[in-house]
């Protein structure tokens, strides 16, 4: 029982009184004046309708709404004068020349409104045709977010002005101590004239010449034997027959690898017209490009190099009846390559003047013997060429000794460091970086902070090669110019600025002209008398800076005759008139030149120079062993390592090892195996550390096993272990310092010690590479066909089986089994050929797509995972001693055959394979994709529509070839990759080349066949009103390289290179039996060696067979 | 007259009357509930929102956190997609085919095997929706009428084919279930006393009356339902497997796959359908309901399909071998002896040899026994789909793509979370849900019938002694 309380509002309620029943039956209380607002007058005089107070309310709301959303600005601000040449979305090409101390190249630079995007070979260019890896890479180099934007003084910015005043005043103040310019070789003729306006003023200038890896004993070895202290050129074109390289990489990095690498790839296409090819020995420890490329390589450790050379010198005198050394080298460590050395000397015997002898050993007695040798095999003059010699490297390391002891001596008043880093690249026993310290005023003419800089005085920033003009002289005779593709980037008044060290050297010594002006006296004075092409000066400059290049027959060399120029009295170089007294005055008109040329020879036979081979030889084989030893080695990406802050080059995987972002130590796997280092095996990439100390230097590297690598033998990569705080992707990578590692010898720097000790340092260690199982399993057949040149000659078809399959109207080419009907193609028809006779590995093309295509940088830890973004990639496989005959013959089980398979042998022989979208005509990407976002174009290609693509990357599981490229993150947007990865960054964004779209995450990649440039080559052929010839548009990996391995073209143009190549008998498809019909074909590798190449035990069987038959044959014949 | 075994035991044992099966079954949803699923459901909650996590952190960042690479583009998350689809199918299976079969033993486990067909279908959509790499334009895989033009999927692709068949037969399988529901909704309503228990089923029994016009219709979409998911059986697991059966990679290129694929999944079905009825059998006393019989039924059903799948192995082993194929008999001798050989014999152990033990009666009929097999068989059919997709794609045709795969704690953070998920919804669903169709099951007892039955043995011993 409960009381229900209740509750009330007054006591009318509570009475429920009949006034109040009678109110609570109205809704409202009071009477509200409804009638008479509605009803008034003054609401029929307004205009405003109810739909008009909606209509404005709702324009209101939603402006206001509109108005708080904040859009993205983005300004496209047109050229108020537009300059003459530039139309936005249509590139320019300006003809340069890249040169860094280190890589020169005649270049065309692509720029797309005025900024540089791509570095295109000058086609024109008799030195280089192609490029490199580092010359592809260098545009990046020019948006590099460590380059200095004003000159440094003491550790903080500072002025031009104050800069200027202080150095003038320090230069004036060196009161009779010497100033040591200190540069990397300088080739510009017209930067020579600028230092001697610069000595002019200041008498007590000296230049020296250093390399950061030096090549001072060529320069040596011929002013022993031919009385010119210059480094000799080599014509690889030449060497039809025979060329044998002892630990020189010239593929790779020694001398001038790209012009070697396609006068060496002359000589190694073989057609059916010309069956015919150079034979390549290798002699080396490490294993370099170029021994990769050999057709037979030898390992020797490097101490008996010196042994090797001179062994081989004496089977040459053997077979040529010249004298022999006293001195004879025996390689202890390989029998075989010993027992080699006098076959390999009567075939150079037999090839005389075909063929060439090299060594990258910095040793003046070696190199001495190497001279005696081509001489003796005739190659002076056809394949050597010692008078219109190579003037890259002409770094002479006793020069450099004697100037480290003058610092320490006190004797140097001031240093300028230009375009080298001794800080950095002098080995420790030199002591430059505490000879340095001593130096009173220490200027560096760096574009970064690097180590040099750091312990400069003054840093006087250079401008960057595509904001600067120059010129130069490679080697005698050829002559190219350099021109800027954009204006300064840091200029005012936004910074302070940088500077050309020519315009900086001039303004120091007091010549009051811009180094524009003088170059163009300089070539009005010097260059343009030496040629008779053109009649007067301005159309000269102009054509020559258009072609970017000049070759002059027989010049003589400007180097001889530098010397401040004719001025007048304001200081401007004399201009005009000069030109013809110059030229009367050096007697260079063109007949006269050839009358002296052919004087100087006849001087130089005279003067017979007597050369003591036999004190070379016993100096050259002296060279002591020890349990381990070391090349201190050039990277193909990464060279002496100038270039490490480019995230470029540390992503390309390197083209022996494959790995990337990291310095290790390379060392045969046996030895790794023997000192419990991790072996890697079965696509493992966990390494170890190991503690290593080269002459008393100890740093802690992790052990990469490399095959082919000389047992007892190692070697580390130069250009890590930087300590630039500034350069920051320089500075994230591991490793050390190899440059510590070299030591002197006879005044030149060795690359090469015996004093190694190896520790395990117990610690594992993450590789990341982009390929990590070596060898091909037993599938040559599908995918990497090879023949020897002896099959190749019986049987130009040899190892290229047409692929048949078995159908009910018997055995049909598998081109004609098809399930559809075709589709008719009128219009062009692409295709691309792959020769992988030339391909020499170099991985020029890899950068240069990447450059081309905005492929982005995602760094170690992306491709640890198997994340690499490249569109082409380069496979490099070894052979195994493991075949399917082996494995017959000895009754090995499948399982025990696949497993030996995956090791590589000793010393493996190793392929190339460019790898990049094989563009299938039945693509088994197209039909899996649920979106259609990858479909095929009428013109063959296999496209991706990115703005469709969802990611279920179902296309990628079922390539075959793996090529497509998944956006696991938003590399361009997530901070994770923003220091790697230049998209990120303001500066590094520019060299985006405009015309491909930058890919969001999430979406699908691959290679277009660079379909941008097929556009652009299709529209100008329609400009033109021609039909497209061929060879007028180029991919970009074809543009790059130095061999012409990779060749583009129109199938429909029935007389197009890349459609001729299709009906050759070494045409072969990947993976063509599971009927994917590729677009892309490759030529059959022809290996110029004895064995023949047979995949299967059974064609093995039947070849044997057949000869036998033969034999009887013959036999019953004879 | 009806005749019937006399020995044949009776699918509800202990005598049980109408209302007592009522009773019983109802009173998880009536009663209070133990601690014991507090427990379990804090623990699935957890779980599910650590899965959420992972997740959101896939779709913030990328599919980049997965351990996915360029040479193995799908790992784990089509591997529990097929996984968890594969579980689904005994449901179906259960449900539909024993229905068409007149299989009357299936009425003790089909509800609860359809909500698991339910829960595991959306644990599978969870995979397939969140692999794409652009998450948001997932709504591209449908035909939709759009503003592009004649933009459509692609028709020829696989992948579409699973969008279509997945939402098919969730969505046949979602009302099927939901069809069955409604008659136990309605007895629940009518027992309910608390206001809002009422409301609740009496809207989730869409006012079911209980006549016989209801019933008949009743019966009727049953039949129809059942015929409908019946194919789905079939041509889900089918399609599925097309997604690697028309793909050009060795190892995935097989015609074997459809059969296989199905078979494996009613296998793998059933081991998870015995794994959630031994629990729930447990903790709600319904050992009357699902009895050993039931268990031992389901058994018989793993033998059978776990030696079609054995054989399946064997068959694509021979296949390889018999080819002649170097890029097939590769892939199949690296499965069995290459990197993750570990994981095929894993799955070759768990999927081939285990099944077999329910040869002997003695395990077939041991609770334990099956609990543990059920589970090794669930985790044998996940190393299934596994080696079918990491070590295939870890090594197809060219040597130089070769690499390795290693999971990420975000991939199986999600996979955990979709094992959440499914035991978050399956304890709801036990606790708001009747786990078995009672009134269906009512169906089976002849309580006048067993009785006669019971007499007449009684007094046959009596009578007649055994001779």
């Amino acid at each position: 029982m409960g009381t229900k309380n209740k509750y009330w509002k007054g006591l009318p309620e509570l009475h429920q009184s009949p006034e109040f029943l009678q109110k609570s039956r109205n809704e409202f209380a009071e009477n509200l004046p409804m009638e008479e607002v509605l009803g008034s007058e003054s609401l029929n005089a307004s205009n405003t309708s109810r739909r008009d107070f909606l209509k404005v309310m709702g324009f209101t709301t939603a402006a206001v709404a509109l108005a708080s959303c904040e859009t993205p600005v983005i300004n496209a601000i047109p050229y108020v004068n537009k300059p003459e040449e530039v139309t936005p979305g249509v590139a320019n090409f300006y003809a340069s020349t890249f040169y860094d101390g280190h890589d020169y190249a005649s270049v065309l630079v692509k720029t797309r409104e005025g900024r540089p995007i791509k570095i295109e070979a000058n086609e024109l260019s008799k030195h280089n045709h192609g490029t490199n890896a580092r010359t592809q890479a260098a545009v990046l180099s020019l948006y590099d977010g460590a380059r200095l934007s004003s000159p440094w003084a003491k550790g903080a910015p500072t002025t031009w002005k104050n800069a200027d005043s202080e150095i003038g005043k320090a230069l004036a103040n060196a009161g009779g101590k010497e100033i040591a310019i200190l540069s990397s070789t300088i080739i510009s003729p017209s930067a020579r004239a600028v230092i001697a306006e610069f000595v002019a003023k200041y008498p007590t200038t000296k230049l020296y010449q250093y390399d950061a890896v030096s090549y001072s004993a060529l320069s040596n070895a011929n002013e022993k034997v031919w009385g010119k202290k210059v480094v000799s050129k080599y014509h690889f074109h030449e060497a039809k027959k025979v060329v044998v390289g002892v630990a020189c990489d010239f593929l790779g990095n020694w001398l001038s690898p790209v012009e070697f690498a396609s006068g060496y790839s002359h000589n190694r296409k073989v057609s059916k017209e010309n069956p015919n090819m150079s034979k390549h020995y290798h002699f080396e420890a490490n294993m370099s490009l170029t021994g990769a490329n050999a057709d037979e390589r030898f390992m020797i450790k490097p101490s008996e190099i010196g042994k090797t050379v001179a062994a081989l010198y004496n089977e040459v005198a053997k077979a040529t009846g010249n004298a022999s050394v006293s001195a004879n080298g025996t390689i202890a460590s390989n029998s075989n390559a010993q027992k080699a050395i006098s076959k390999i000397a009567k075939e150079l015997a037999e090839a005389k003047g075909q063929s060439l002898v090299l060594c990258g050993l910095n040793d003046t007695d070696t190199q001495v013997l190497v001279n005696g040798i081509n001489k003796m095999l005739d190659n002076y003059g056809k394949t050597v060429d010692i008078e219109n010699y190579c003037n890259l490297k002409q770094g002479d390391d006793k020069q450099f000794m004697d100037l480290i002891a003058d610092m320490n001596s006190g004797k140097v008043g001031v240093v300028m460091a230009y375009n080298c880093n001794p800080v950095y690249t002098a080995p420790v026993k030199a002591g430059f970086a505490a000879a340095y310290k001593k130096v009173p005023v220490k200027i560096s003419f760096a574009q970064s902070l690097d180590e040099t800089a750091q312990a400069s005085d003054y840093v006087c920033p250079d401008h960057n090669w595509l904001e600067s003009w120059g010129d130069a002289n490679p080697c005698r005779g050829h002559y190219s110019l350099q021109q800027p593709a954009i204006n300064p980037i840091f200029a005012q008044p936004r910074y302070e600025g940088t500077r050309q060290v020519q315009d900086t050297l001039l303004a120091w010594a007091g010549v009051k002209t811009d180094y524009l002006t003088y170059l163009q006296a300089f070539w009005q004075n010097r260059v343009f008398p030496m040629q008779g092409k053109y009649g007067d000066f301005y159309s000269f400059w102009s054509n020559t800076l258009h072609d970017g290049i000049l070759h002059i027959h027989f010049a003589k060399p400007v180097e001889e005759v530098i010397a401040p120029m004719a001025k007048d009295s304001s200081g401007k170089p004399l201009m005009t008139g000069i030109a013809t007294v110059i030229a009367d005055s050096l007697g260079i008109a063109k007949e006269k030149i050839e009358e002296k040329k052919e004087e100087k020879i006849l001087a130089a036979e005279e003067k017979k120079i007597e050369v003591d081979y036999n004190a070379a030889a016993s100096k050259a084989v002296s060279a002591k062993g020890g349990n381990w030893e070391i090349t201190v080695y050039e990277k193909v990406g990464l060279g002496n390592g100038n270039m490490s802050n480019n995230p470029w080059l540390h992503e390309l995987p390197d083209p022996i090892s494959k790995v990337t972002w990291d310095n290790y130590i390379t060392m045969h796997p046996e030895d790794v195996k023997a000192q419990g280092f991790g072996e890697m095996l079965r696509q493992d990439i966990e390494g170890s550390m190991a503690t290593l100390t080269v002459n008393g230097v100890t740093v802690e590297l992790p052990v990469y096993p490399q095959p082919g690598q000389a047992k007892g033998t190692i070697g580390v990569a130069l250009g890590y272990g930087r300590k630039a705080e500034t350069m920051q992707v320089a500075t994230l990578v591991a490793g050390a310092n190899a440059y510590d590692f070299c030591t002197i010898s006879n005044d030149t720097v060795q690359n090469i010690s015996a004093e190694v000790s190896v520790a395990n340092a117990n610690k594992s260690y993450t590789f990341a590479a982009t390929q990590i199982q070596h060898t091909i399993m037993g599938r040559e057949e599908w995918i990497l066909r090879e023949t020897s040149l002896g099959q190749y000659k019986k049987d130009a078809a040899s190892n290229n089986p047409k692929t048949e399959l078995a159908t009910h109207s018997g055995k049909l080419p598998i081109n004609e089994v098809d399930l559809w009907a075709a589709h008719d193609r009128p219009g062009h028809k692409w295709g691309l050929t792959i020769d992988m006779n030339s391909c020499i590995g170099c991985a020029a093309c890899v950068v240069a797509c990447s450059s081309e295509n905005n492929v982005p940088v995602v760094g170690k830890d992306q491709i640890m995972r198997t994340r690499d973004m490249y569109w082409l990639r380069i496979d490099r496989y070894y052979t195994s001693d493991m075949t399917r005959m082996k494995a017959e013959e000895e009754h090995t089980g499948s399982r025990q055959m696949y497993l030996g398979m995956e090791n590589p042998s000793h010393n493996p022989k190793v392929t190339f394979q460019p790898i990049m979208c094989q563009h299938c005509n039945h693509a088994p990407c197209e039909t899996v994709c649920p979106v259609l976002a990858t479909n095929h174009s009428n013109e063959g290609l296999n496209q991706m529509t990115y703005n469709r693509c969802i990611g279920t990357r179902y296309c990628a599981n079922n390539c075959p070839f793996k090529v497509r490229r998944f956006n696991w993150y938003n590399y361009n947007g997530n901070p994770t990759y923003a220091t790697i990865n230049p998209i990120q960054q303001d500066l590094g964004r520019m060299v985006l080349n405009p015309d491909v779209v930058v890919r969001g995450r999430g979406v699908m990649e691959k290679c277009s066949m660079c379909a941008q440039r097929l556009q652009a080559g299709k529209l100008s052929a329609k400009k033109e009103g021609k039909p497209l010839q061929d060879g007028a548009i180029k991919t970009a990996c074809q543009q790059s390289c130095p061999t012409n391995a990779i060749i583009f073209g129109d199938l429909s143009d029935t007389e197009s290179k890349v459609a001729k190549l299709r009906e050759d008998e070494r045409n072969y498809f990947l993976l063509e039996e599971i009927g994917i019909k590729p677009t892309v074909s490759y030529l059959v590798k022809v290996r110029n060696q004895e064995e023949e190449i047979v995949w299967e035990a059974e064609e093995a069987a039947e070849t044997k067979a057949e000869e036998k038959k033969e034999e009887k044959k013959e036999e019953a014949h004879s | 007259m009806h005749a019937e075994s006399q020995i044949r035991e009776p699918l509800i044992l202990g005598n049980k009357t109408y209302s007592q099966i009522t009773d019983d079954i109802i009173k998880p949803v009536e009663g209070k509930t133990g601690k014991a699923w507090y427990v379990l459901f804090t623990i699935a909650t957890l779980t599910f929102i650590w899965g959420l996590g992972c997740l959101a952190y896939t779709i913030g960042v990328g599919i980049g956190v997965w351990g996915s690479n360029n040479g193995v583009d799908w790992a784990w998350d089509i591997t529990n997609f097929v996984w968890w689809i594969g579980i689904g199918h005994a449901g179906t299976l259960i449900s539909a085919v024993l229905l068409l079969f007149r299989q009357k033993w299936r009425l003790g486990i089909n509800r609860s095997a359809e909500a698991m067909t339910i829960f595991a279908v959306m644990c599978a959509a969870i995979f397939v929706l969140f692999h794409t790499g652009r998450v948001w334009l997932d709504y591209m895989l449908f035909p939709l009428p759009n503003q592009f033009g004649s933009l459509w999927p692609n028709f020829n692709s696989p992948l579409l084919w699973d969008v279509f068949a997945v939402s098919t037969y969730f969505t046949i399988s979602l009302v099927f279930w939901y069809i069955g529901l409604i008659p136990d909704f309605a007895t629940i309503r009518d027992r309910a006393i608390s206001p809002f228990m009422k409301k609740f089923y009496s809207l989730l029994s869409f006012g079911w009356g209980g006549s016989a016009r209801h019933w008949s219709r009743f019966e009727e979409v049953s039949l129809v339902l059942a015929g409908l998911s019946t194919p789905l059986v079939f041509s889900v697991h089918s399609i599925v497997s097309f997604d690697f059966a028309t793909s050009i990679l060795p190892g995935w290129h097989t015609t074997i796959f459809p059969p296989y694929f199905v078979s494996g999944a009613v296998f793998s079905g059933f081991a998870m359908v015995l794994t959630l009825m031994l629990i729930v059998r447990r903790i709600y006393n319904l050992q009357a309901y699902i009895t050993v019989k039931h268990v031992e039924y389901m058994n018989i059903v793993i033998i059978v399909t776990g030696s079609i799948v054995g054989v399946a192995y064997l068959t694509e082993l021979f296949m390889s071998w018999y080819s002649g194929v170097e890029f097939e008999q590769y892939a199949f001798l690296n499965r069995a002896t290459g990197p993750y050989a570990w994981a095929y014999w894993c799955m070759m152990t768990c999927n081939v040899v285990s099944p077999q033990l329910f040869w002997f009666k003695k395990i077939r009929t041991s609770l334990v026994a099956t609990f543990i097999l059920s589970i090794v068989v669930n985790i044998g059919m996940w190393f299934e789909r596994f080696v079918i997709i990491v070590p295939t794609l870890c090594r197809t045709f060219l040597p130089s793509t070769w690499n390795m795969y290693h999971p990420t704690f975000v991939d199986i953070g999600i996979f955990t979370g979709t094992i959440g998920m499914f035991f978050f919804f399956f304890l709801l669903f036990s606790r708001y849900f009747p786990v078995i169709a009672q009134s269906e099951l009512k169906t089976i007892l002849k309580i006048s019938g067993e009785k006669q039955k019971k007499d007449a043995e009684a007094h046959s011993h009596s009578h007649a002694p055994a001779h």
